[in-house]
């Protein structure tokens, strides 16, 4: 009954909206849909809603994005789905992030492949941080992994993934990349999400947390958490160019969340071609800047053959890191 | 007094013809949306953010638009777990215990308006909490460690034995089952799959709104396909509705476990990873030990319907102070609405309120709005709801099988959760012929996994030390209160059933005089 409601609104909305909209030239998706494979809420929910928004909005596409959220499996639910059922639609997109390629490197999609689909582009990464709460005595990245190596027991690192997931390699990449040679003697705790992680920060049961820029920024700004080092190659831009980088610290590690979207395997050239533009389009336009500077999302502009390549290459890594470990055999 | 000028800042961003029709157009779709069994708020909310984007509204319409429909959920949540014995989403569990025998007593009209009125209450008075305590509150959710959650757990199932049945075994075997159920799915402390049989739909474990759908909705069908062709109670018997408005009298019973429920259910939605579920029940259990004194819980009594409504709408006004004041969720719905939020270019923590001011302020006071109009909306829609009661059950049942199976499938989409919600239907069919409590499973199996999270996560970081589950003042009242929840009824277990003995034969001469 609500969602013919909501349809019935809908199409009368699309009816004035698609009036409005400046006819794009080539080829353009009879219903553009995405699938967020989590529930409302999370990063992938976002990543689609905003990115339809925006779409909508530059006119790239003249029908409203179909948001479905199809959880389940850590994303593996939608995956499979994907590669099974929808292998020829040309009309979808699937919103992913390290989350996926890590799952994908660990083998967490049973009897799927990074090759089952095409990776069209990426619209921004989010740059791993390491922060500790503001009345800590630690202010360096180095003190921190210092002490880990001293005695990992000392210090618990809070992070809002499952063991083996990206918030918890972040650590181990950075513990590495400081010669710390049993990575799987450092102390992680799983949370269920970034927020109850630094709230548990906040409340002094860990010492370190382990997360995204974008988690942080609300607390970073009330001074609530003080961030010793951020993940990323560079210092970033703007309000978050303060934050030092670990490779500044002497500790060469680059750990970055990035957000972007694949499309099914069998989805045609031409429709391929179109979402890479799109979503190219999309990523240099005044108002997805906005919403990445609103959201701490930091520039990672890679599309097409570039970002299947970088997806790939991510993976390896990941595999790598994850045998020594013992995630994986 | 600055708090009184925001507020009336805030009516005054809230208080214009648009949004008051959004509050209202919110509260309706709400409503209807929380009592299909299936759809909870937090599918309510998710449902109508397209709605709300496709509009073009601006961050406090939008806002004052899905907080209606939040609210909205958790009042309409309760009135099929009156009418028909099944919750329309998770916190209103607790509701049946009491609300479904009230209107089998022929009171389902003042057991609706009633519970109307528990969950007014318990939202305007957490609605004022979430005012006037917001900052300090956040205090509160800061002493709650791994150690102390574990702590809330343990309390919670220390106290389950009383709940919903005579029969502490069968309690016991159920929270049990439920606890089993909830360790499927990807263990976050290890990272490595259990009980998923290589099956990716089970990574995430089992959805408890599908279990609560089969065990409660689709047994339901199934009970009465098998009677179908046996004694029909179907027709010919009379269901009478009873008033649309409570006598006095029993608001007035009812105004302690009302101002008791709220307290807790407060409390419990602030502390995230607690939610409206565990206030609704605490709530309950506290009722029952304090005012149970007859044993009419369970058998209709109006203290008992509402205790949970006041405790789970208070824990839903609750669950908005962490998610405003830390950005964290406390609950499915403030996830989906803080991701509302963050869409809208607004960053929930510790900054919003200096930060948005008119935001949260029109927010809080979309909240009184919303709650007048629910108020208004559902006392005269008692007598529209009550109507279900008079559709036979050959007619009523398909109708609950094919909402279970749209509300399900519109969730995940996908039809792996269909059989499961199958396979949880038959469960319960075995369940009640085996006279087993349904609500100790969903208990164990919303809680279970947060519980042995919590404790797997206070183990590791006090490096294998069992000692700091007692190392704190909170977790020592906890596991105080949780001792005497468990150890009390044992003690003067005999007393009570003696008692209760002697009062159920009263209770049954009383209905029986009723009816006549």
């Amino acid at each position: 009954m609500i969602s013919k409601a909501t349809r019935v609104a809908m199409a009368a909305l699309m009816l004035g909206a698609s009036a409005l909209a400046v006819q794009a030239e080539g080829w353009m998706p009879e219903s553009p849909e995405c699938i967020a494979p989590a529930n409302p809420g999370g990063g992938w929910d976002f990543t689609c809603r905003q990115v339809g928004k925006v779409m909508q909005d530059m006119g790239l596409i003249d029908k409203t994005m179909q948001v479905v959220n199809l959880a389940g499996g850590g994303g593996g639910v939608a995956y499979a789905e994907t590669v099974n059922k929808r292998n020829d639609s040309n009309d979808l997109i699937v919103a992913a992030s390290s989350a996926t390629a890590t799952r994908l490197a660990q083998g967490a999609f049973p009897g799927n492949t990074v090759d089952q689909v095409r990776w069209v582009a990426s619209v921004g990464a989010d740059y791993g941080v390491i922060a500790v709460a503001k009345s800590s005595p630690v202010t360096t990245l180095p003190e921190l992994l210092t002490q880990m190596k001293d005695d990992p027991t000392s210090v618990a690192v809070a992070g809002g993934s499952a063991v083996g997931g990206w918030d918890h390699l972040k650590v181990l990449i950075a513990a590495n990349a400081y010669g710390i040679e049993d990575v799987r003697k450092v102390k992680y705790i799983a949370f269920d999400g970034g927020g109850e992680a630094v709230t548990q920060l906040l409340a002094g049961s860990v010492q370190a947390f382990t997360g995204d820029l974008s988690e942080a920024k609300g607390f970073v700004d009330s001074g609530d958490i003080r961030v010793i080092a951020v993940l990323a190659p560079e210092r970033l831009e703007g309000e978050f160019a303060e934050f030092p980088t670990a490779m500044e610290q002497g500790v060469p590690a680059i750990g970055a969340n990035w957000r972007g979207f694949y499309a099914p395997g069998g989805m045609s050239d031409d429709a391929y071609n179109a979402w890479v533009e799109k979503v190219a389009t999309l990523y240099a336009s005044d108002e997805w800047k906005a919403v990445m500077a609103a959201n701490g999302i930091a520039p990672l502009d890679l599309k097409g053959a570039e970002f299947d390549k970088f997806v790939h290459e991510s993976i390896e890594q990941i595999q790598s890191l994850s045998r020594e470990i013992g995630i994986i055999q | 007094m600055d708090t009184i000028a925001n507020l009336a800042d805030g009516f005054a961003i809230a208080l214009t013809w648009q949004n008051l029709g959004l509050a209202l157009l919110g509260a309706f779709l709400g409503t209807i949306i929380g009592a299909l069994p299936g759809l909870g708020p937090s599918n309510g909310v998710a449902i109508l953010i397209p709605l709300a984007f496709s509009l073009g509204l601006g961050a406090t319409p939008a806002l004052i638009l899905l907080t209606s429909v939040y609210y909205g959920a958790m009042y309409g949540g309760r009135i099929s777990s009156i009418l028909l014995n099944i919750p329309g989403d998770e916190p209103a569990m607790m509701t049946c215990l009491d609300g479904h025998p009230m209107a089998q007593k022929g009171m389902a009209g003042e057991a609706l308006s009633l519970s109307g009125i528990a969950s007014f209450v318990g939202s305007i008075v957490a609605t004022f909490g979430l005012i006037l305590l917001a900052p300090q509150l956040v205090k509160i959710a800061l002493l709650f460690g791994p150690a102390e959650y574990f702590a809330l757990f343990t309390l919670a199932f220390a106290t389950l034995g009383g709940v919903s049945s005579t029969n502490q075994a069968k309690s016991a075997f159920a929270a049990a089952l439920g606890i089993g159920l909830a360790m499927v799915g990807v263990d976050t402390q290890t990272g490595v799959p259990r009980f998923t049989f290589g099956e990716v739909h089970l990574y995430d474990g089992i959805d408890f709104l599908v279990a609560i759908v089969g065990l409660f909705a689709l047994s339901e069908v199934f009970l009465f396909l098998e009677h179908r062709h046996g004694s029909s109670d179907a027709e010919g018997k009379k269901m009478t509705i009873g008033r649309i408005v409570p006598p006095l009298k029993m608001i007035k019973d009812t105004s302690g476990a009302m101002a008791r429920s709220t307290g807790i259910g407060f409390l419990a939605g602030v502390l995230p990873g607690a939610g409206a579920s565990l206030g609704s029940f605490l709530a309950y259990a506290l009722e029952k030990k304090i005012s149970d004194k007859d044993g009419t819980f369970g058998k209709g009594d109006p203290r008992g319907l509402a205790a949970p409504e006041a405790g789970n709408n208070a824990a839903a006004g609750g669950a908005l102070v962490p998610m405003l004041a830390l950005g964290v969720p406390g609950s499915g719905t403030t996830a989906v609405l803080l991701a509302v939020l963050l869409s809208l270019n607004i960053t929930p923590g510790p900054l919003l309120f200096t930060q948005n001011p008119d935001v949260v302020w029109g927010l809080i006071a979309a909240l009184f709005i919303a709650n007048f109009m629910l108020l208004a909306l559902n006392i005269p829609m008692v007598g529209m709801f009550t109507r279900i009661l008079m559709v036979p059950p050959r007619v009523l049942m398909p109708i609950v099988a094919m909402v279970s199976f749209v509300g399900i499938y519109g969730i995940s989409g996908s039809s792996f959760d269909l059989y499961v919600m199958i396979g949880f239907g038959v469960l319960g069919w075995v369940l009640r012929k085996l006279d087993v409590p349904l609500v100790p499973i969903i208990l164990g199996t919303l809680l279970g996994n947060a519980m042995e999270s919590n404790l797997r996560r206070a183990i590791t970081i006090s490096d294998g030390d069992w000692s700091v589950l007692f190392g704190s003042p909170v977790s020592l009242v906890l596991w105080a209160v949780a001792l005497a929840g468990f150890v009390l009824p044992i003690v003067v277990g005999k007393v009570i059933k003696a008692r209760m003995h002697g009062a159920r034969q009263t209770a049954q001469a009383e209905e029986m005089d009723a009816t006549d």
